[in-house]
Formats: structure tokens, sequence, C-alpha cells
């Protein structure tokens, strides 16, 4: 499970702090901080922050990204261990 | 930032020419790309979408990069970014695109293949600037903060508790990279050209209100210095920095954060309108060639995009922010399905955590010719400041008070007069106008230290 938070948008107004409290907090006053990779037993209260945030700016999903089963067809796509540069 | 102007729909909706089994390619996985393709999925497109990107790794967040991850309280590996449960694309990851043919609609790869496309999405965002003299750049000790990895590597670097470190440059990425070194307890000198930190993208009187934020917390800030030269010792790693002004330090680590350089090379054969500050696009995201026609069937998002804003009068405007890339993206995917019937015209909207403050901002302060505080006070770090420019509000800054942005951005986009004018009971009386260009002249908060000689020349302006 990955969590990001449209932090621009966010107000702070900590309500994703009480609805699930081992992914985010407040650590200054004004400043959130979250667990950006909770474990999957944390699905329900981050479940319930999302639906309290009350500027929705909360999103929650499985990781971005290929699937094994889902890569494309050419095999050099799958190599992740490639190195690559800035872009 | 939510300006109730975002969604308008044209009644001439026309469609797009995209086949419901069409093949839609974004160059560019990242947040623009990624948010693209959920874009197009969730307005029920069905065809195929290949996401093509240089780096091996997934979509992950940046904000975090010179922040947490740099401090050691999160994982590089930790800043994936989610995507919606059902969705399905191809991912070419780990390969460039180095070339475009419009005309052909193909998309070429760096390992020789070639991806033909109906839609196509330039989402290839920036990389960081490199510190300009090569050799000096690749001493062990110099590095970038723009990628998962090069996180990854200055933090394990900051973890071995370097004696001094040195940022080049005191924008956004800098400043929080100072902020983390001293959170850490590591001595930082931090070099800026300008007279003040973040004066780019705040202007002046902003700008000098940073500076005496990090002079609290303990940075060693030379403003107006510039580093001249960099030294290694015999195995080529960093040992020294000779700066403008005359002193030579220590440092074993240095992090240049010069800002960012568009990945636009690979479209130097696309005959679109393309130079080094982006792509030229309209308002509906499609590329505009360089006959000043807009194709439709190449679309753009994301710090590599420059287009007319119509609140600022259509001056093209690149904006390299997190919730630009979402917004502009999801625009792109519209056009794509239906046509030129939605404007991106979202504010831009910019958010830093730094020397623990919270600082937001929405609209275009790095345009204004004005500054007024209009709300708190710089002395206790919590205000809010309006921007103005030709009488009009055009941006706004809140430290430490992020609810009262909101108010502004609608003066943004009502094109409210400036200085505004408000009943707020914490309102300063009476509201002094500055100029941007030039940090205030007795301004500085009492425990703001030794003003800088360029602090001392400024001129204030009040007008009020």
């Amino acid at each position: 499970m990955r969590v990001v938070v449209d932090l621009a948008r966010c107000q702070s107004y900590g309500q994703c702090v009480f609805a699930a409290p081992e992914v985010f907090e407040l650590t200054g006053p004004e400043v959130l901080e979250y667990d950006s990779a909770p474990s999957d037993h944390l699905r329900e209260q981050a479940e319930r922050a999302r639906a309290a945030c009350p500027v929705q700016a909360i999103t929650i999903g499985p990781a971005a990204g290929p699937t094994r089963d889902a890569t494309a067809a050419p095999p050099r796509s799958a190599a992740i261990d490639t190195v690559g540069g800035q872009r | 930032m939510e300006v109730g102007v975002e969604h308008r729909l044209s009644p001439t909706s026309t469609a797009a020419g995209l086949p419901d089994d069409g093949h839609v390619v974004i160059v560019g996985a990242s947040l623009a790309g990624l948010h693209g393709a959920e874009a197009l999925r969730e307005q029920g497109f069905a065809g195929q979408i290949t996401l093509v990107g240089e780096e091996p790794h997934p979509p992950y967040d940046r904000p975090p990069l010179s922040k947490r991850v740099l401090a050691g309280r999160m994982s590089a590996d930790d800043t994936g970014l989610p995507q919606r449960e059902d969705f399905e694309a191809q991912w070419r990851l780990g390969t460039a695109a180095v070339s475009l043919d419009r005309a052909a609609k193909t998309v070429t790869l760096a390992d020789g293949d070639v991806l033909g496309f109906d839609k196509l999405l330039i989402a290839t965002g920036a990389r960081a600037r490199p510190w300009p003299k090569v050799h000096e750049a690749a001493l062990g000790g110099v590095f970038s903060i723009r990628t998962r990895d090069d996180a990854r590597a200055l933090q394990a670097r900051l973890a071995t508790r370097p004696r001094r470190v040195l940022v080049i440059g005191a924008g956004f990425v800098g400043s929080e990279a100072a902020s983390v070194c001293r959170e850490l307890g590591l001595d930082v000198t931090v070099v800026e050209r300008s007279p003040a930190p973040l004066v780019g993208a705040l202007g002046g009187p902003a700008g000098s209100a940073a500076g005496r934020l990090q002079r609290r917390h303990g940075v060693d800030l030379r403003t107006n210095t510039s580093v001249r030269s960099l030294e290694g010792d015999g195995v080529g790693r960093l040992r020294r920095a000779a700066l403008s002004d005359g002193d030579i330090l220590d440092v074993d680590v240095a992090i240049v954060a010069l800002g960012a350089v568009r990945n636009v090379e690979w479209l130097a054969g696309s005959a679109l309108s393309v130079d080094g500050r982006g792509v030229r696009c309209d308002a509906y995201c499609r590329a505009v060639d360089s006959a000043g026609q807009p194709d439709d069937d190449v679309l753009v998002a994301g710090d590599i995009a420059r287009w007319p804003h119509p609140l600022f009068d259509g001056e093209l405007l690149a904006v390299e922010h997190w919730d630009n890339a979402v917004r502009q993206a999801r625009v792109a995917a519209v056009t794509m399905l239906h046509g030129p019937v939605l404007q991106h015209t979202a504010l831009p909207a910019f958010w830093s955590n730094q020397f623990g403050v919270n600082i937001k901002s929405v609209g275009v302060p790095a345009r204004a010719d004005q500054f007024a505080v209009v709300q708190g006070s710089v002395e206790n770090s919590a205000f809010v400041a309006a921007y103005g420019q030709q009488g009009r509000v055009i941006g706004a800054l809140a430290v430490n008070m992020p609810r009262a942005l909101d108010a502004y951005a609608t003066m943004i986009t009502n094109r409210a007069s400036f200085p505004p004018v408000a009943r707020i009971p914490d309102a300063p009386d009476p509201i002094r106008v500055l100029d941007t260009a030039l940090p205030p002249l007795g301004q500085a908060a009492p425990d703001a230290g030794r003003p800088q000689p360029d602090e001392q020349r400024a001129g204030a302006r009040p007008s009020l």
C-alpha cells in the first residue's frame, strides 16, 4: 500500500492524524508527515483518514508500476537493475 | 488550490480522434505521466497505454527526497506513488526516448525500439542542473538532489557525519537540504549569488526573512557569494571549496542545488516550439509547433510545459510544482479523449517545510513587483503576504498559516486590487507595501543578527 498527500492542498486540519495515528502525524504546528508505505494492516485506518480529509488531499493505492505479469513484452523493459539517468 | 474555474467545459465539445483501441504513449514515467495515464482510465479509455521512463524506478514522489529521505526518516524505497487499484499499462522503464517523429507518429527509444502512437503525452520533466565544471562535479562528495538514487546516496553520506556540508544555491531544494543538515546537527554553509535565499521565487522581503530564519538555525549563510572552485584530494574526493568572498572552506560534501534543466533534447527534430525553457503548449496542453499551430495528437504536461495562463494575460508559465504536474496531465488526458474543451487554469500552488516552518504559496509571487504582509507578523514566523503586480494581487505566501491561503487564491482569480483590503483581526496596521526587488529596510526581526550590506541599501516603499 502506498499513501501520498497533496501537501499544496493540505491545510493541516489534522483530521487524518486522529483517523490514522499510525500513518499521519503533525510534527510542527502546521507540518504534516506521514508513512508513505504503511503495512497493509493499517489499510482501514488509512482509508478512514482519506475519507476524513476536509480537502481530499490523500490518495491511497497499490504501488505504481509494472506488476510481474504486466510488464511490456520486450524482455529488456523488465531490466529494473539497469542504471537510469536523470530524465 | 481550488479556485472554481478549473473544470469548465466548453459547449462545443468535439471528439478528439482517439480510437477506443488506440495507443497512447506517455514519455516520462513520473508524477505527470502517471496521472495522465490514470485520468485516461478514469474516463473510460480502454486502449493501450505505454509509459516510458528513463529511470529504472516506477513513479515516485519527489518532495520527500530533500526532506524526510535526506534526514533518514523515510527510505528512498518508500517514495513510490500509489496508483488506482485496477490500473493497467505497459511500462518501459530504464529506457529513455531519444526522438519524436510527428509525421510518422512514432517515438524512438534508446534501445532502438520504435513505438507508434495515436496520442503522445510529453512529460519528461527536468533534471538537476549540474555543477558546470565537469571535473569538479565528478569529485566524490558532490551531490545533486533530484532523483531517488541521488537522495539515497546523499542520505548515506550525511549519515557518516561529514565535517561540513556546502550547499550551492539557496532555492527551495538547497534551503530544505540545509534545514536537514542542521536537523542532523551538521555544520552547513549555504552559498547564494542573490542577496537572500528563495529570492527568485518569493522576492526580497520574504527572502530576507528566510535568510534570518536560516541564520537563527545556525546556517553559515553567504549571500551575494558564489563558489569559485571545488578542489579534490589525491583520490578524487572533495576536500575544499573556494568562495568568491575569499574564504577557502574545508568541506567533504557539496550539494549542488542550482535548479533544473528541462529534458527537451530528445525533441530536437520534432519541429515543436522547444527551447531550454520547455515545450510550448496551449491551455489545452496541445504542443505548439514551430509555426505556432497546436498539434492535436501531441500533449505536454508537468515541469517541461510552458503554457499561456489566462489569468496572467497569456504570458507563458512554466511551473515545477507537484500540484501542477497532476492537474495539467489530467487536462491533457481530457484533450486526448474529447478535444480542446477543458483549459488548464489551475493556479500554481507550492509548499515547503524547512527550519520547522510550513511555507505555502499560490499564484506567481516570482512575477510580482510589490509585497505586503497582510496577516500575522514575520517576527513571529506566522504570516501571510500578498504579492502585487500593476495594482493586482497575483500571488500570496503563507508561513505557518496554511488555512489562510484559499482566500488569497480567490483574490488572485478575481483579479482583486493590490494591496488587498480585508477586515481581519491579525492584519498589520498600517499595511506596508515593499518592493520585491530589494530586501526591506528596517523590517528585520529583532533577532536578525548583523544585517548583510545588501540589506542595508534596501529601500522600503511604504504606500499606505
